[in-house]
C-alpha cells in the first residue's frame, strides 16, 4: 500500500510535466492541424534556459528562494517563448495552405537543427543542478517503508494545478481565447471577421513554449539533470498524452498526461523499468483502437 | 520621370530591407543571447557560466547580413521562390525526357564501380546511397502513393536486418535464402500493426508508428538474449554468388577469385555489394512502376485523393491500405537483410528515430510519388553530410535547416510530381494548393 501511495505520488508529479508539454502540442494542433514536432526541443530549450539562469543566480548571490524562483521562471519563460515564436515564424508560416507533409518534415527538420544548435552551444555532456528545494512531509510510514511527498512535487503539481486554471479562464474568458477557437473552427471565416489569424497562431505557439518553458524548469528542478537530447522523448510521450486525451482539447491533455505519468510510474514501479515506454505506446494504441478521437475529443465528422 | 520614381522606389526598399534586417537581427540577439552568448561549464559540485561575445556578435551580423540579401531578392529584385530562374522549368524537364533520364541513371549506375577513378570508398557511398534509394522507393509506396504518414519505418528495416542477422549466424542460412523471409517477416509485422491502426486518421496512424519504431528500438536493446542487446549481433554472413564466398580462403569450395582466377582483392566483395542493392533498388523500382498500374495501385491513388469517394465505390479501405503498408514494410525488410549483410553487424544504434526522418524527408524532399526524385534526394541526402565532413560538429545542424529551407522554398518537394496516374480531365492544372 506503501508503495502504491508513493508510485502515485510519483506519477502525479511526471505526469503534470508531460501535461504542461502536451498543452502545447494540444493548442497547436487545435488551431493549425500539424504536429509540432519541434515542442519537444522547445521544452529542451526551457530546461537549459532555467539551468542557466539558476547559475546566474547562483553567482550573483541571490538566495531568498521565491524571489529566485520568479527570476527564473521569468527568464526561462520569456526567452523559450522567443524560441517558440521564432520557430513558427520561420519554419511553419510560410508554409501556411500547403500540404501538411511539409510543414511535419519542416518540423523536423527544425527540431533535428535546434537539438544540435543546443549541441553546438552549450556541449554534449548532460549538466545537473543542485536540489534547489529539499525536503518533504513523511505522508504515511509502516515499518519498512515511508511514503514521502517532497517539497518539489507539491511545488510541480500546485504550479500545474495553477496554471491550468489560469490557462483555462485564458481560452473561456479572454478575447484571445475566443479569437483562437474561432481560428480553430474556421479560419477563413475567423479572416472576415476582422481577426487577425497570424497573430493569434503565433500568440497560440507563444503560450504553448510558455508552458514548455515551465514543465522545463519544472523538469530541471526535480531532476537536476538534463541534456541536449531530453526533449525527443518528452515530447514524444507529450504528443501521445495529447492524442490520448483527446488532440485539440486542453483538459484532454492535461488527463492524458496524468494518465501517462501515472501508467509509466505504476509500470517502472511493478514490473520494468526498461519496458515503460512500450506500455505507454500500448495504452496509447489500445484508447485509440476503442475510443478514435481520444478521452475527451470532439468524434470527428467526415464531410465530403 | 519613370527613371526617378524607380529611383526613389529603390531608395525606399533599401531602407525596408535595412528596418528588416535589423529587426531580425534584434530578434537574433534575443534568441542568441542566452544560448550563444552563455555556455553553463562545469559540473559535479555547482555550475558556473562563461560569456561568449564573440559567437554572439558573429551569429548577429549572420543573420543581419542573411535577411538583408533574402529581403534584397524578394523585394528589389522581385525574385521569389516561384521565379528562381532555372529551376522552374527544371522539374517539368525532367518529365518530359524522363525515358532518357532514367536510361542514363541506370546505365552510369552499371558502369559506376568500374570506372577508372571510382575507388573503394566511392563505391561504398553509392552502396549507401542506393540503400537509402531502395528505402525511399519502398516508402513511396505508403506515403507516395497511398498517402498514409509512417513515421517509424525505420522498425520493419531493423525487423529485415534481425531477422537475417539472427537466421544467418543462429542456423547459418545463406543470405539469398534468408531475403524473402527477412521481407515477408517485416510484411507480417506491417500488418501486424498496421491492422488495428489504419482505421485511425491520418495524425494518429503517424503518432502510433511514430511509437512502434520507438517499441521495436526498446525491445532490441532489452531483450538481450534474443538480439544481444546494446552489443547488437555481429559476425553475419556475406551474400555469396552463387556459393562463391568473397574471402581469401574458404572453408569448402571455392571463393570468387579462386574461381575466376583472378587475384585476390579486396574491392571484389564491395562491388558485388554495390550491385546487389542495384539490383534489389532496380527490382523495387519496377515492382513499384508496375503495381501503380494494377487496379491495387489505382486504389491506393485514389484512397490518397478521396476517402469517401472511393468508399462509395466499394473500395475496402483498411484491406487497400494494409497491402500498402504491408509492401512498404516488405522492402523494408529486404533493405534491411542487405543492410545487416553488408555491414556484417548490427545493434539497435542503427534503427533510430532519425533514420525514419532521413527516408521520409528522401521521399517528400524529392516529390512524393516521384521515383527519380527519391534517386536525386537520397543522393543530396547522403552525400551532403559526406561533403560536409569537415564541418562535422556542425553537420546535423545544417541539415535539419536545410530540410526546412527545401520546404519552404519547395513545399511540394523538389520534383513536385503528386500526379494521379489517371485523371478524367488531364487538361485542368491541379490547383496549387
Amino acid at each position: 500500500m506503501a508503495y502504491f501511495i508513493q508510485q502515485l505520488v510519483n506519477g502525479l508529479t511526471l505526469g503534470s510535466i508531460y501535461g504542461l508539454i502536451a498543452i502545447g502540442y494540444t493548442m497547436v494542433y487545435g488551431i493549425i492541424g500539424m504536429i509540432n514536432f519541434a515542442h519537444g526541443e522547445i521544452y529542451m530549450i526551457g530546461a537549459f534556459l532555467s539551468i542557466l539562469a539558476f547559475t546566474m543566480l547562483g553567482v550573483t548571490g541571490v538566495t531568498w528562494m521565491p524571489l529566485a524562483l520568479i527570476m527564473v521562471l521569468l527568464v526561462a519563460i520569456v526567452f523559450t517563448s522567443a524560441y517558440g515564436w521564432a520557430v513558427e515564424r520561420i519554419a511553419y508560416r510560410p508554409l501556411r495552405g500547403s500540404q501538411r507533409l511539409a510543414a511535419l518534415i519542416s518540423a523536423i527538420g527544425m527540431s533535428l537543427a535546434l537539438q544540435n544548435y543546443v549541441l553546438l552551444t552549450q556541449g554534449a555532456g548532460v549538466k545537473t543542478l543542485q536540489p534547489i528545494i529539499r525536503g518533504g512531509v513523511i505522508l504515511y510510514a509502516t515499518g519498512n517503508f515511508t511514503v514521502i511527498l517532497s517539497y518539489i512535487q507539491i511545488f510541480i503539481i500546485l504550479l500545474t494545478i495553477l496554471l491550468m486554471a489560469i490557462f483555462a479562464t485564458l481560452i473561456a474568458r479572454t478575447a484571445l481565447g475566443r479569437a483562437q477557437r474561432a481560428c480553430e473552427q474556421d479560419r477563413g471565416m475567423a479572416t472576415l471577421l476582422g481577426i487577425n489569424v497570424d497573430r493569434t497562431i503565433s500568440l497560440t505557439f507563444i503560450m504553448g513554449a510558455m508552458l514548455a518553458a515551465v514543465a522545463g524548469m519544472l523538469v530541471t528542478m526535480y531532476y537536476g539533470v538534463i541534456d541536449f537530447f531530453m526533449g525527443f522523448i518528452a515530447g514524444l510521450k507529450a504528443f501521445t498524452a495529447a492524442v490520448l486525451g483527446g488532440i485539440g482539447s486542453l483538459p484532454g491533455a492535461m488527463l492524458g498526461g496524468m494518465l501517462l505519468g501515472l501508467v509509466e510510474a505504476f509500470w517502472a514501479g511493478y514490473f520494468s523499468v526498461e519496458y515503460k515506454d512500450v506500455a505507454s505506446f500500448g495504452i496509447l494504441v489500445l484508447v485509440l483502437i476503442f475510443l478514435p478521437s481520444g478521452l475527451l475529443g470532439r468524434p470527428d465528422v467526415e464531410k465530403v | 520621370m519613370a527613371n526617378q520614381s524607380s529611383l526613389g522606389l529603390e531608395k525606399l526598399r533599401a531602407s525596408a530591407v535595412l528596418k528588416e534586417a535589423g529587426l531580425a537581427s534584434l530578434v537574433a540577439l534575443v534568441l542568441a543571447l542566452p544560448l550563444i552568448g552563455f555556455r553553463t561549464v562545469g559540473g559535479g559540485d555547482g555550475l558556473s557560466f562563461e560569456f561568449r561575445w564573440e559567437a554572439l556578435v558573429v551569429s548577429v551580423v549572420i543573420v543581419f547580413l542573411g535577411r538583408s540579401l533574402v529581403t534584397a531578392m524578394h523585394g528589389v529584385w522581385r525574385l521569389n521562390r516561384f521565379s528562381l530562374p532555372g529551376f522552374q522549368r527544371f522539374g517539368s524537364v525532367i518529365e518530359r525526357r524522363q525515358v532518357l533520364l532514367i536510361l542514363g541513371i541506370i546505365v552510369l549506375a552499371l558502369l559506376f564501380p568500374l570506372m577508372p577513378e571510382v575507388d573503394r570508398r566511392a563505391v561504398d557511398l553509392a552502396t549507401l546511397v542506393l540503400i537509402y534509394v531502395m528505402l525511399g522507393w519502398g516508402l513511396n509506396i505508403v506515403v507516395g502513393l497511398a498517402g498514409l504518414l509512417d513515421l517509424g519505418y525505420v522498425a520493419f528495416y531493423a525487423v529485415g536486418a534481425y531477422t537475417f542477422a539472427l537466421l544467418g549466424t543462429v542456423y547459418d542460412w545463406s543470405f539469398w535464402g534468408c531475403l524473402p523471409i527477412a521481407g515477408a517477416v517485416a510484411a507480417m509485422f506491417g500488418i501486424l500493426l498496421g491492422y488495428p491502426v489504419l482505421r485511425l486518421r491520418g495524425d494518429y496512424l503517424a503518432i502510433v508508428t511514430l511509437g512502434f519504431g520507438e517499441i521495436i528500438r526498446v525491445v532490441l536493446t532489452n531483450w538481450v538474449a534474443l538480439s544481444g542487446g546494446p552489443n547488437g549481433i555481429a559476425g553475419i554472413p556475406r551474400p555469396t554468388l552463387f556459393g562463391l564466398e568473397f574471402t581469401r580462403r574458404t572453408r569448402e569450395g571455392h571463393s570468387f577469385h579462386e574461381y575466376f582466377d583472378l587475384p585476390f582483392s579486396g574491392d571484389h566483395r564491395i562491388i558485388f555489394l554495390y550491385y546487389v542493392i542495384l539490383i534489389l533498388a532496380l527490382i523495387t523500382n519496377i515492382f513499384v512502376l508496375r503495381i501503380r498500374k494494377l487496379p491495387i495501385g489505382r486504389a491506393w491513388e485514389a484512397l490518397r485523393e478521396d476517402e469517401i469517394a472511393c468508399r462509395s465505390l466499394g473500395i475496402n479501405p483498411v484491406n487497400t491500405k494494409l497491402s500498402a503498408f504491408a509492401l512498404g514494410a516488405m522492402f523494408g525488410g529486404f533493405a534491411g537483410a542487405f543492410f545487416a549483410s553488408r555491414n556484417g553487424f548490427i545493434s539497435p544504434e542503427s534503427f533510430t528515430f532519425i533514420e525514419s526522418a532521413i527516408v521520409l524527408s528522401i521521399v517528400v524532399l524529392g516529390g512524393m510519388g516521384s521515383q527519380i526524385g527519391v534517386v536525386l534526394a537520397a543522393a543530396a541526402i547522403v552525400l551532403l553530410p559526406e561533403a560536409l565532413r569537415e564541418f562535422s560538429e556542425y553537420r546535423m545542424l545544417v541539415f535539419g535547416l536545410a530540410m526546412v529551407l527545401v520546404m519552404v522554398w519547395r513545399p511540394r518537394g523538389l520534383l513536385a510530381h503528386r500526379r494521379p496516374t489517371l485523371m478524367l480531365n488531364p487538361s485542368r492544372p491541379i490547383a496549387p494548393k
